[in-house]
């Protein structure tokens, strides 16, 4: 069952890296959102470094639920879908491959290239740390949540728009104790409380999204 | 000569359906549908267009649910038995199911990732189909036929008990219909089962054969 489990996020890995542009255009429109603010409300640094984290966060948000919408997709249309439900694994075991490959090609580069644009924003070097940390823990979350509902909606005709209606709330919880943790964190406070919650939020999805996955696939194939 | 079904699996396994019905918007398509089938034996599913040959395939390998009845192996539903029973089972349907940017080789490692190394090795399998020489094309380059014959491929490579196949053919030409046509004899007489869907006429052993009409 392993060797099935790391054969598919090996398989995944390999089909992302001859397809570069899936690979580059969520870390760029990651990039592109987060330098559109400074633009559009002015070099106010103070201003800049308040809103900064939540802006790194909701543009991560949209990062990760523009790119999950994919996964399953070209799956269900050459029909190796079919053949993993019909295959003699767990669909959640290969579910969570998948959805950990997609976190490997999205969330990990998203995860360092934020320092760097929490520099740009103008954030302290403590919030700068705890963003990273945040985001450490809370970008595989935003690929668990986000599969669920690309699982529901591959079927659909306009599935982007209902996923995004779907999931976005799902992630508020998370965005609350993430951008929470990198303000107390500015403001010289503990943060473990906050890490300590979205680390448990990152092991209630790890164990509830594969098989709520494997479920939504079961029904958008039949 | 007899590799294309699991050695180590010597049980005299059955499949079969039990009063299977399917309703498709208030119209009945099939109903009180029975079979058994045993190793060693084909069962060729006819009927027109739409006449819900796919449908019952895909009741069959568990992706559709029955709207009545159930479907059996060794005398257990399959919706019980899950991977138990997939274990056994290939399907190859109207979708290849395999990866247009993966080569030949890949696809076929896959399904040996998944399912061991009971069946045939990925160099024999390809040989098998007459793709040797393809192993390292991108599946994207392959012609229709050939992605339809890599699929059939995987069936080697998997080396399960139950073929379940929809419309194998399509896109072969002459040729390669007589390869597989083999491959399915040579499946059928090491004790292997076959269930497909052909507008062709296929060439097999009538004595091992059950047809079932739907139209």
């Amino acid at each position: 069952m392993s060797r099935a489990f790391f054969f598919m996020i090996r398989r995944d890995l390999k089909l992302a890296a001859r397809n570069k542009a899936s690979l580059a255009n969520p870390l760029l429109f990651f990039i592109l959102v987060t330098s559109l603010f400074p633009l559009g409300i002015g070099a106010n640094s103070n201003l800049l470094a308040t809103a900064g984290p939540g802006i790194i966060w909701i543009a991560a948000l949209l990062a990760a639920l523009l790119s999950i919408e994919n996964v399953f997709r070209s799956d269900l249309e050459d029909g190796t879908l079919e053949q993993y439900i019909l295959g003699p694994h767990p669909v959640s075991i290969l579910a969570l491959a998948k959805i950990m490959a997609h976190w490997l090609t999205t969330g990990l580069p998203l995860l360092c290239i934020s320092p760097l644009l929490g520099i740009y924003l103008g954030l302290p070097e403590d919030g700068i740390k705890v963003l990273f940390l945040t985001l450490l823990a809370g970008t595989p979350i935003l690929s668990l949540i986000g599969a669920v509902g690309a699982a529901l909606t591959i079927g659909l005709r306009d599935g982007g728009m209902i996923l995004s209606l779907l999931i976005l709330p799902l992630y508020i919880p998370l965005l609350i104790f993430a951008t929470s943790a990198v303000d107390s964190a500015v403001a010289g406070l503990s943060v473990t409380s906050h890490l300590s919650l979205i680390t448990a939020l990152l092991a209630l999805s790890t164990s509830l999204a594969p098989f709520a996955t494997a479920a939504a696939l079961r029904v958008s194939v039949n | 000569m007899n590799l294309s079904t699991s050695n180590s699996d010597t049980r005299h396994h059955t499949f079969a359906a039990c009063d299977l019905c399917c309703e498709r918007d208030d119209r009945t398509l099939f109903s009180q549908l029975n079979f058994k089938l045993h190793p060693g034996e084909t069962l060729l599913l006819q009927g027109r267009n739409g006449s819900g040959k796919t449908t019952l395939l895909r009741q069959l390998c568990g992706l559709r649910l029955p709207d009545d009845g159930r479907v059996m192996w060794d005398d257990t539903d399959i919706n019980t038995l899950g991977t138990d029973f997939y274990r056994h089972m290939g399907y190859v349907g109207h979708r290849n199911g395999t990866k247009q940017d993966l080569t030949a080789l890949e696809n076929l490692a896959l399904a040996q990732a998944f399912y061991g190394a009971n069946g045939h090795s990925l160099d024999a399998a390809l040989e098998k189909v007459g793709l040797y020489g393809y192993e390292d094309s991108l599946t994207r380059t392959l012609s229709a036929g050939q992605q339809r014959r890599l699929a059939l491929a995987r069936l080697l490579v998997m080396g399960t008990r139950l073929w379940i196949l929809d419309e194998p053919f399509t896109s072969l030409d002459v040729h390669s219909i007589e390869t597989i046509e083999g491959l399915f004899e040579s499946h059928t007489a090491a004790g292997g089962m076959l269930e497909v869907t052909s507008h062709h006429a296929i060439n097999m052993n009538e004595s091992a054969v059950q047809r079932i009409d739907l139209s």
